[in-house]
């Protein structure tokens, strides 16, 4: 009954065709098969943010997506956004404010900032705060963190585009 | 953890879905935005022997507006209701409660009509169309019918929908002339589950309500319609009235005790959040006066 499901879809721009079994979900599909580590597996129930993943321009869960959902569809991972070099400043503002410590929150916090910034080009730190509040950080506090992509946010805003 | 093994279908049209539901029955489950129905998989609260996604049916997508109702594809998403002109226009309910719901990557996913059929008694949408007074538009072998929402949720996780139904639409009635609305709700976080919350829609005409509707959640099993509105109703609502309605809505309600509240405090919550609706709904502050106490 279970029997493996196949499935296409693009990764990081890339075409990957894959059977897989129907109860393989998103970020384990990533992980594993595709060895795109920089998702991460949290509390694989959606409370913690670590495997969010970009589906069609949108931020999601992959624990709480099956990879055969995913059928059709164009997922970005951390490794996608941080080669093509969309997020570096973000990246470099983390950085300098050591807004990370162990690091496991920080693909999905850079994730969901980044979504956060496309919709919001200056956003106060409430708003801020507001879109994180699903990102589970347990080293930082948050401060270091909101701070970095306020930081962010001015300088984009700044540049001329 | 992960979820237990499983088939997967993956629907092609409605009556495909319906189909594999018939053919499956009880042992099925439906797949929508997975929002639900996936932290219950990897917890192991459940394990479905298949689950049927309807997550590419086009024909249950889309939000309209035909003869003075507004009518919801079951697919549509949190983030599309929060975003529609259409739900801002005429009930604007909906997305004031989705604000509520979890965090953007959630909303991104979850749809309505997986909120609905899902049942949590501590979710907002349930609640909003019971005081909406929609319909639930469900689809079975023998063809379509209409539930009223208040008679849809029948318990914990538990609807009138058979194993054998799709809920495919919600039909909200347009909100009409002097329709105002409230949603508040106490919780330990913002996007957190709610301790106690409230999603009302009332007709005001000359500082009185000609209808109210309250509709509870957190509070009980399912979404609860406070009959205690109906002392507020074509009244002149003075603060000794208020502490009247509070008291019947105290005495109607039967709270569950839990991690995040006793029942003593669910049900001083709920009367919070009644005079605080009231004031704001009347537009007058003076009645939230008793609210310190």
């Amino acid at each position: 009954m279970s029997a493996p499901v196949s499935v296409s879809l693009l990764v990081n721009g890339e075409p990957i065709d894959a059977f897989v079994l129907p109860r393989l979900n998103l970020a384990d599909f990533l992980r594993e098969n595709l060895r795109l580590t920089g998702t991460h597996v949290g509390c694989e129930h959606g409370v913690c943010g670590a495997c969010t993943v970009r589906l069609d321009g949108e931020i999601v869960r992959s624990c709480l997506m099956l990879a055969v959902q995913a059928q059709g569809a164009s997922v970005e991972t951390i490794e996608g956004l941080s080669d093509s070099g969309e997020i570096a400043d973000l990246q470099a503002a983390f950085r300098e404010r050591n807004a990370l410590q162990c690091g496991y929150c920080t693909p999905g916090m850079l994730m969901t900032a980044q979504d956060l910034l496309k919709q919001m080009p200056v956003p106060d730190r409430q708003a801020i705060r507001e879109h994180l509040s699903g990102n589970y950080c347990r080293c930082t506090g948050y401060q270091a963190i909101v701070d970095a992509v306020e930081a962010t946010a001015k300088t984009r805003a700044g540049r001329p585009a | 953890m992960k979820a237990a093994a499983f088939a997967y279908a993956r629907a092609t049209s409605v009556v495909n879905a319906l189909e594999l539901l018939a053919a499956h029955g009880d042992k099925a489950k439906v797949l929508s935005g997975g929002q639900s129905l996936m932290p219950a998989m990897n917890l192991r609260l459940i394990s479905p022997d298949i689950l049927v996604d309807i997550g590419g049916l086009a024909e249950l997508r889309g939000i309209a507006v035909r003869a003075g109702v507004l009518i919801v594809g079951a697919l549509t998403r949190h983030v599309d209701l929060l975003r529609s002109p259409e739900i801002a226009l005429y009930a604007p309910l909906l997305r004031d409660a989705v604000a509520h719901v979890a965090h953007p990557a959630i909303r991104n996913r979850g749809t309505i009509g997986g909120s609905l059929a899902h049942a949590d008694p501590a979710s907002e949408l349930p609640a909003c169309v019971v005081a909406l007074d929609a319909m639930i538009v469900v689809r079975g072998p023998s063809g379509e019918r209409r539930i009223a929402a208040t008679e849809f949720f029948k318990g914990i996780y538990e609807t009138a929908l058979s194993p054998d139904e799709l809920l495919v639409a919600i039909e909200v009635p347009v909100a009409g002339q002097g329709s105002t609305f409230f949603f508040q709700e106490y919780a330990r976080r913002h996007g957190d589950y709610a301790v106690v919350g409230l999603a009302a829609r009332a007709v005001v005409a000359a500082g009185r309500f000609t209808d109210l509707r309250l509709g509870f959640f957190a509070i009980g099993d399912r979404p609860m319609l406070a009959a205690a509105a109906g002392r507020l109703i074509n009244a002149s609502v003075t603060s000794a009235l208020l502490a009247e309605a509070a008291t019947a809505l105290a005495d109607e309600l039967d709270p569950q005790e839990d991690q995040q509240a006793t029942a003593a405090m669910r049900r001083h919550l709920a009367t919070v959040l009644l005079r605080r609706c009231v004031a704001a709904l009347l537009a007058r502050p003076d009645l939230e006066a008793g609210v310190a106490r």
